[in-house]
């Protein structure tokens, strides 16, 4: 498989009045081409961060103090942004959470939805427009042709979603990033737009990273997922292994906070109690250690590093450690 | 969109009404009259002018005089200059005034506009701080005093500027500045404002997410979006300045609206500010028409609805 992305080290901070937000800790993964990966994490683990620094996206105030991004063949960390405007929507599409706030409400939806041709491919209008029609009929817009000379607020949250995954995937991008795209919509919405992106990827031939705090939402459309906690990657591995033998305290609580529909018997869903790290004052040891109840001394004083516990299956927890005392995993059905 | 028109005009019509029926009978109510001075005319020669104008009828039959003739488009004579009716005052001098206030729109609207971007743009920088220092100023220097400074500094010191007289271009220069300090600063910090809230909602995110350009980002996805207020703000302040200033007027020599409206109350010259109060009402009554049918064009979410 041929590499489209791989991050290294990579760290992202926010200089505020108060002092430095580190909000991305050194984080490391690849993407081969053609593959879906996702990014689980809670709110403010620096999962949507990380995408953001990929694109150059970042606030004003935040910056990437260190570490490569490499995109099939040049370091996206040290690009100008001029040569950056010619990646985004172009060679890299994006989508973001809330539909209903992500269109211009003052400008057509077939404006917006041309400007990627027009920007990126020089095409003149009239064709941009013809292939803006055919893109949203391909994601599912009926009568396409009426709908495109039509404003934001004549679609609905789902319809709008539609839109943005069309304008994000009308240049066949190598990349998308869908940050949270199902998290604003309706249930039977979520299923419908997952449906289109697996759909799409196959068709458009794209690779997908995913970010959501919803494993429900990752299990279907990604094969490989990264944890995210506190700025880090905790644990990376096949969906799989992060389903059926995860290896992170963390991921456990992630999964017990997700209802199962096959499990017979009732049971409640077990919150995570506490709060994540302040990243102002990074801790020391594992971020996740405070609200850990597999704690140990060594986990307050000193960050575990990625364990090798199966192929491609890595996880940030002293437990895997050789010396460590054996913890049977309260979740996580292995293959039956 | 018809129907919205059609209650819209009833309603400025009533407003007119009102505004024009108020202001008849407060002007009645002030003590004094048009033919009141330091020596007070013979009896009898006052006597004949009242009743050439109908000032010696009943307030009410005035009153019905007066509407009756301004249904017709007529304001009646002046009665302090003689031979000249309130209808050729404004003819004479509205256009004055209105090119010299169109101009200080123009002018406001683009460098407000522009200095508001460029604010909002570098927040927090030294550009920021000096679009605000000059904005504040521009809002608290009055106008007589920004008036007569440059008239110091550019018709007296440098002698660049012709200080009265309103002949050529070089006679917009310093009435312009004068009349529109305040309303460039304003819309300065309008615009300031109002982008700043704009560049950071989502949809701005998504435009940079399309490799768009800063530049198309700020004018073609932000700035419609933070026109809502500056365009609200247009409304009054086309028919403020077109009528023209007072000040600015009596400071340039300009022969214009606004020195009119002024001697006109101090005359008790009872036409002229009856016909220049009308004339007013209409002009804001008409700018705040437009203002609203402006917001359906820039935002199409704003449905005009009877």
């Amino acid at each position: 498989m041929e590499r489209l992305l791989d991050i290294k080290n990579l760290k992202t901070s926010f200089f505020t009045h108060v002092g430095e937000v580190k909000a991305v800790r050194g984080v490391s993964f690849h993407l081969d081409k053609g593959e879906a990966l996702g990014i689980v994490g809670e709110s403010g683990s620096g999962k949507s961060i990380t995408m953001m620094s990929v694109m150059r996206l970042l606030a004003d105030n935040g910056k990437i103090v260190d570490g490569e991004i490499w995109f099939d063949g040049r370091d996206l960390a040290s690009l100008s942004e001029n040569e950056m405007q010619k990646i985004r929507g172009n060679e890299i599409g994006m989508i973001f959470q809330d539909p209903m706030t992500s269109l211009n409400p003052v400008l057509t939806v077939g404006d917006q939805l041309t400007e990627p041709l027009l920007k990126h491919k020089k095409m003149p209008k009239e064709e941009a427009y013809k292939r803006a029609v055919e893109m949203l009929r391909l994601v599912g817009i009926p009568s396409p042709e009426k709908r495109i000379k039509q404003y934001p607020h004549e679609f609905s949250g789902g319809m709008r979603q539609r839109v943005m995954i069309a304008m994000a995937l009308i240049n066949e991008p190598k990349l998308l990033i869908a940050d949270e795209p199902t998290t604003a919509l309706d249930v039977t919405i979520q299923a419908q737009i997952l449906e289109l992106m697996k759909d799409l990827k196959s068709k458009i031939n794209t690779s997908i990273i995913l970010i959501t705090h919803d494993l429900g939402v990752v299990a279907d459309v990604c094969n490989r997922i990264n944890v995210m906690y506190g700025g880090l990657i905790v644990e990376t591995g096949k969906t799989s292994d992060i389903f059926y033998n995860p290896k992170h305290p963390y991921t456990w609580g992630l999964l017990r906070s997700v209802p199962n529909p096959k499990t017979l018997v009732k049971e409640r869903l077990k919150p995570i109690d506490g709060q994540p790290p302040d990243l102002l004052k990074p801790p020391a040891g594992c971020p996740f250690a405070p609200r850990c109840e597999y704690a140990m001394r060594v986990c307050m004083t000193h960050m575990p590093p990625l364990f090798e516990v199966g192929e491609n299956h890595k996880a940030a927890c002293w437990l895997n450690h050789p010396d460590a005392p054996k913890v049977e995993a309260p979740v996580g059905r292995r293959h039956e | 969109m018809l129907n919205y028109i059609i209650k819209r005009l009833v309603a400025s019509i009533v407003t007119l009404w009102v505004i024009a029926t108020a202001t008849f009978f407060l002007m009645h109510a002030i003590p004094g009259g048009p033919f009141d001075s330091e020596k007070p005319l013979p009896p009898q020669i006052k006597a004949n002018l009242e009743e050439k104008f109908g000032l010696n009828k009943p307030i009410s039959e005035q009153y019905m005089m007066y509407m009756k003739n301004l249904l017709k488009g007529d304001l009646g004579p002046s009665l302090k200059y003689e031979g000249r009716t309130v209808n050729d005052i404004i003819a004479y001098s509205f256009p004055t005034s209105a090119k010299l206030g169109l101009v200080t729109v123009i002018v406001s609207l683009i460098f407000g506009t522009y200095l508001g971007v460029t604010a909002a743009l570098n927040q927090g920088k030294w550009q920021d701080q000096l679009v605000m220092v000059i904005a504040t100023l521009g809002v608290t220097v009055p106008s007589f005093v920004m008036a007569t400074f440059l008239i110091l500094v550019f018709a007296v010191k440098l002698q660049i500027l012709p200080a009265v007289g309103f002949e050529g271009p070089a006679n917009y220069v310093m009435p312009v500045l004068a009349l529109g300090g305040y309303s460039l600063s304003f819309i300065a910090r309008l615009t300031r404002s109002s982008l700043l809230d704009v560049i950071r909602q989502d949809y701005i995110r998504t435009a940079k997410a399309k490799g768009l350009s800063r530049y198309v980002v700020i004018y073609k996805h932000a700035l419609r979006n933070a026109l809502i207020p500056i365009v609200t703000y247009l409304g009054p302040l086309m028919a403020g300045i077109l009528t023209g200033s007072f000040v600015i007027e009596k400071v340039f020599g300009i022969p214009g609206l606004g020195r009119e409206f002024v001697t006109g109350i101090y005359n008790r010259d009872y036409s002229m500010i009856m016909g220049l109060t009308v004339f007013d009402s209409f002009l804001l009554i008409a700018f705040n028409f437009i203002v609203d049918l402006l917001y359906a064009v820039i935002d199409p979410r704003i449905k005009l609805e009877a």
